[in-house]
């Protein structure tokens, strides 16, 4: 069901746990639906320095989470918000069609962080941040 | 593979010895149809017959109200819109409960597009059906009451011979999915007063593939598979010889030392069942404390997913299975689960364990070894976990 690089990001999933001095923090996802994500990220001048992540989730959810935390490791913010699902999933060697939505919350997850950044800053950030319609466990289909 | 715990026993079983051993002869020499006259035909039609015996006695019926069907799911089909299309001109209305099969819920649906209507009667925190909701539903135009024996899910048994008595004092036709039932818990059609009854062979160490539907004397559900003159010309389809023959040894074998076995495995569950409870806080045991499946063991972990913990179990050798979104293939946890009342997040937590009688304690105690760490690896990932450990 899995490739053999999912199964890998599960079962060694990369960067996980909390990440003590965050200045960046992203959650998507709710409980209803199965899937949460939360990305902790440490941001020096504008670089991603290092980031974390915790999911409550299925096997892909989890894959996506580590995959997506080691894309963005060390890059600056903007290149960062490139990231797009379809990146992490090939990343990935693909994932079922029912888990794609995975995908998509890792990206946002990552978006919701560095939108995070600039609201701790008190800045609008300079670039547009996605941000995602989370109430809604259909949202991602 | 090697070492595997297989603790999905509900999904399937593995096909006992003894069950090969009899369908052997069936693939091979005895390759006769039993509708042919000669010699080899008439020794296939004996086989299947003799089959036909053998699943009567298991459930106290007349071998001539036994009709071999396809597998479970064709019993339950067929029950059900057989009946409704036989007596649809007496009424259109249905009584069944929120926690059936989708062999018998989607087959109701199939119907209420055709215009019938479906009561659903809801389940309390157990997964019981209360006998006197099945009364209270029951209307002039109510034609069919389906509610299963045994549920997959959590192996809560509901209480069909309370029900059976009613649909009888009301005559209204009474089937019952008897799928998980079968082979695990005594069963008697007479004595429960059940007109139709469904069962399936691989769940009780036959081959899949196979089941059949009992039709009590007298109740006629309109025929669903037209054909040559097979089943006493009610099922049409040259006879599947080999696996009615399973099916026949598999059912003689599982009903015959009943107690003993549900006893055994009755104990590795109630083991299992405090094991757990014990080494694992923030839990839930789902299904009725006593009246379940003597091998259903069914838990939700709180702020873990299910699918998770079933690729991690997977990992370490144990089969098991979830009603999570992610496994059941919807974005919605299982029906089972949220009709009990329990909230989304913890019915996506949820492990299914089912023991049969190949299970060991040794299997078990590997298991209660296993899962408090995987449990408590899930955990340390999980944002919901974080929050509660930070109010401790
Ligand atoms: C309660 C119940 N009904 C029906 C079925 C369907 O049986 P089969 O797989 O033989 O079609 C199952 C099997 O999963 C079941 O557990």
């Amino acid at each position: 069901m899995y490739s053999e690089k999912v199964m890998d990001h599960f079962s060694n999933p990369r960067n996980v746990g909390e990440l003590a001095d965050a200045n960046a923090i992203g959650q998507v996802g709710n409980a209803k639906c199965g899937d949460i994500m939360k990305i902790y990220m440490k941001i020096e001048n504008d670089i991603i320095v290092d980031v974390s992540f915790k999911t409550f989730g299925c096997g892909a959810a989890v894959a996506t989470s580590s995959m997506a935390t080691e894309m963005v490791k060390g890059k600056s913010i903007e290149e960062a918000l490139k990231l797009t699902n379809k990146a992490v999933m090939e990343a990935l060697d693909g994932l079922p069609p029912a888990k794609v939505h995975c995908s998509v919350l890792a990206e946002e997850a990552i978006n919701a962080a560095i939108a995070d950044y600039y609201a701790r800053l008190g800045i609008e950030p300079p670039m547009e941040i996605r941000t995602c319609k989370c109430g809604d466990c259909h949202a991602h289909e | 593979m090697t070492n595997l715990i297989y603790l999905d026993n509900s999904a399937t079983t593995p096909l006992h010895p003894e069950v090969l051993q009899a369908m052997m002869p069936y693939f091979t020499e005895e390759y006769g149809n039993p509708s042919s006259i000669y010699g080899l035909g008439q020794s296939a039609k004996e086989a299947v017959e003799s089959a036909r015996v053998q699943v009567a006695e298991a459930i106290g019926a007349k071998p001539t109200e036994i009709y071999f069907t396809g597998c479970g799911s064709e019993a339950d089909n067929w029950a059900i819109k057989g009946i409704a299309k036989a007596r649809e001109k007496k009424g259109k209305h249905i009584i069944s409960s929120a926690i059936e099969h989708h062999a018998v819920l989607h087959t109701l649906e199939s119907l209420e597009k055709q215009g019938f209507e479906v009561t659903y009667l809801p389940v309390d925190s157990d997964g019981k059906v209360s006998p006197e909701s099945v009364k209270a539903a029951i209307r002039p135009d109510t034609i069919l009451i389906t509610i299963m024996m045994a549920n997959n899910e959590i192996g809560t048994i509901e209480p069909i011979a309370e029900i059976g008595a009613i649909a009888k004092e009301h005559g209204v036709v009474f089937h019952t999915d008897a799928v998980q039932a079968v082979g695990s818990v005594p069963v008697n059609v007479a004595e429960m007063s059940i007109d139709m009854l469904s069962m399936s062979a691989h769940k009780f160490r036959g081959p899949k593939g196979i089941g059949a539907l009992y039709v009590k004397n007298g109740i006629r559900p309109e025929i669903f598979m037209h054909g040559g003159a097979q089943e006493r010309a009610r099922r049409a389809g040259t006879e599947n010889v080999a696996s009615i023959v399973g099916m026949g040894k598999a059912i003689s074998l599982a009903t015959g030392a009943l107690s003993e076995k549900m006893q055994k495995i009755s104990a590795l569950r109630d083991y299992l069942i405090a094991g757990i409870q014990e080494k694992i806080p923030y839990i839930k045991l789902n299904g009725h404390p006593t009246d379940r499946l003597p091998g259903n063991v069914n838990f939700s972990f709180q702020f873990i997913e299910g699918e998770s913990l079933l690729l991690l179990l997977d990992l370490n050798g144990v089969a098991a299975s979830s009603g999570s979104a992610c496994t059941s293939g919807s974005l919605d946890p299982s029906h089972v689960l949220l009709a009990l009342g329990l909230p989304h997040e913890i019915a996506h937590g949820s492990l299914r364990l089912s023991i049969g009688e190949q299970n060991t304690k040794e299997e078990i105690d590997k298991v209660l070894e296993l899962l408090p760490n995987i449990v408590q690896r899930l955990r340390d990932m999980s944002p919901l976990y974080e929050q509660v450990k930070n109010q401790e």
